[in-house]
């Protein structure tokens, strides 16, 4: 049985399994090569035999090793006084925080109540600034109610108009109606839509900068991903944000601003 | 296993590499006495087993943001101490490896107090162990003490993983003719 793990081998040379045997005694075989030699252990008494002897190296390399016993503390503050000696270690340069990350740590750095406040502050702002809006748009339209629909404004009413035509007539005349050049015509009632812009900002932009210029210009972030910055300009059009944009792209901490489609 | 050492060995060096003194010294503390052991049964001077320890975790502190992860951080620590105490062998043109190993195969001695030691096959096997040539007793050392499989082994010494299953066996060989050299047998080879 014994030549089953050794007999293809040459003298002198240990079987396939056979040489696995001290890694079996010590445990460091995969689950495969472990029943392998579990296998072979319980066939061939000679390679059973062998284990035996192994168990007992293995025993006595422990009982050797742990008699050495352990260094003095000398060699640790030998190290550490070399450690000390060492030249001060260079950090591998870190990338600088994307602007997401730098605007993630800004709000991570507030205290729950500041961003509880921070929130309440913003969210009145938010209705005082609508309802301004509102009362504005309310003056320019002298108080008309509309749907923010494409209205046609009442055509002028025509003397064979007046009466109610005959049933039979309905359809043309509401077809003659509808064919009517459209001569006057309101605008939408729903507010002109913001501007918005991407802006990507220099990596060496300060936040306290960037949050003055946003106040500056009247903008508010919206969105974005990685560096790249969505920001709304309040209460300017797109035809108006051209001006805006030109301004934008002069200012030192902006590296890119262009239109959001 | 507690929450410290929890700490990957791994997560450590990466520490190390940010020049964190406290994650050097949780390694250190895990590692330094097997470094201390690996070493002494390799160079056989406990002053210079010694010496080793700092200047192979001055190694380790230089170059831990090099370790790529491939192998385990111990088998990494180990096969610098194998350096490390390589060289120091050298540089010491150590001669009394063969006096030990002569000294061993000749014990053959029927003094009383050789004789009683005999009967301690457990003893007996141990100086044997000692005996055996710096190359067989590492791979002995780092298969049964350090527990490192055939890869791990391979990795540190720098063979190809079937000569360090033949060198192994080798070694045990060698103990073998030791031990009978000793008047012990044990029924293999």
């Amino acid at each position: 049985m014994m030549a089953t793990s050794r007999k293809i081998m040459p003298d002198d040379e240990p079987g396939e399994i056979e040489a696995l045997l001290p890694w079996y005694a010590a445990g460091t075989l995969d689950a495969r090569d472990a029943h392998r030699v579990e296998d072979a252990l319980a066939r061939d008494p000679g390679l059973a035999r062998q284990f035996a002897v192994i168990q007992d190296e293995y025993a006595e390399t422990i009982h050797l090793n742990e008699s050495l016993g352990a260094p003095s503390g000398l060699a640790m503050q030998k190290l550490f006084a070399a450690i000390d000696a060492e030249p001060v270690r260079k950090l591998a340069a870190a990338p600088a925080p994307g602007w997401s990350e730098r605007f993630g740590n800004f709000f991570a750095r507030l205290s729950p109540r500041t961003l509880a406040w921070s929130a309440s502050v913003g969210a009145v702002l938010l209705l005082l600034q609508a309802g301004i809006i509102g009362r504005i748009m309310m003056e320019q339209t002298g108080g008309t109610f509309g749907t923010a629909s494409y209205q046609e404004a009442p055509a002028p009413k025509m003397p064979a108009q007046e009466a109610a035509p005959p049933p039979a007539a309905a359809p043309a005349a509401r077809m003659r109606h509808s064919a009517a050049p459209r001569t006057t015509t309101t605008r939408s009632l729903a507010p002109p839509r913001d501007a918005v812009l991407f802006v990507r900002f220099k990596p060496d932009a300060r936040i306290v900068d960037v949050t003055a210029l946003l106040a500056r210009y009247q903008a508010a972030v919206v969105g974005g991903s990685g560096d790249l910055f969505r920001i709304r300009l309040a209460g300017r059009t797109d035809a108006e944000a051209s001006s805006v944009l030109a301004r934008l792209q002069k200012e030192s901490i902006v590296a890119m601003a262009v239109p959001a489609q | 296993m507690s929450a410290t050492q929890a700490i990957a060995d791994d997560v450590l060096l990466a520490r190390i590499a940010r020049g964190d003194r406290l994650a050097m010294q949780v390694l250190y503390g895990r590692h330094h006495v097997r470094v201390f052991r690996f070493g002494l049964r390799l160079v056989r001077n406990e002053q210079l087993a010694e010496d080793l320890i700092s200047e192979v975790f001055l190694d380790v502190w230089r170059q831990a943001g090099k370790f790529e992860g491939r192998s385990a951080v111990s088998t990494w620590i180990l096969a610098i101490t194998r350096f490390k105490a390589l060289s120091a062998m050298r540089r010491r043109q150590d001669a009394e490896l063969d006096d030990e190993t002569a000294a061993a195969i000749e014990d053959t001695s029927d003094d009383p107090e050789v004789a009683v030691q005999k009967k301690d096959k457990g003893q007996a096997l141990r100086r044997c162990l000692t005996a055996l040539s710096a190359e067989h007793r590492e791979i002995v050392d780092l298969v049964y003490y350090h527990e490192k499989s055939v890869e791990e082994v391979a990795r540190i010494v720098g063979i190809p993983e079937n000569t360090v299953k033949t060198r192994l066996f080798y070694a045990r060989k060698k103990l073998a003719e030791l031990l009978k050299a000793a008047g012990i047998e044990r029924g293999w080879p």
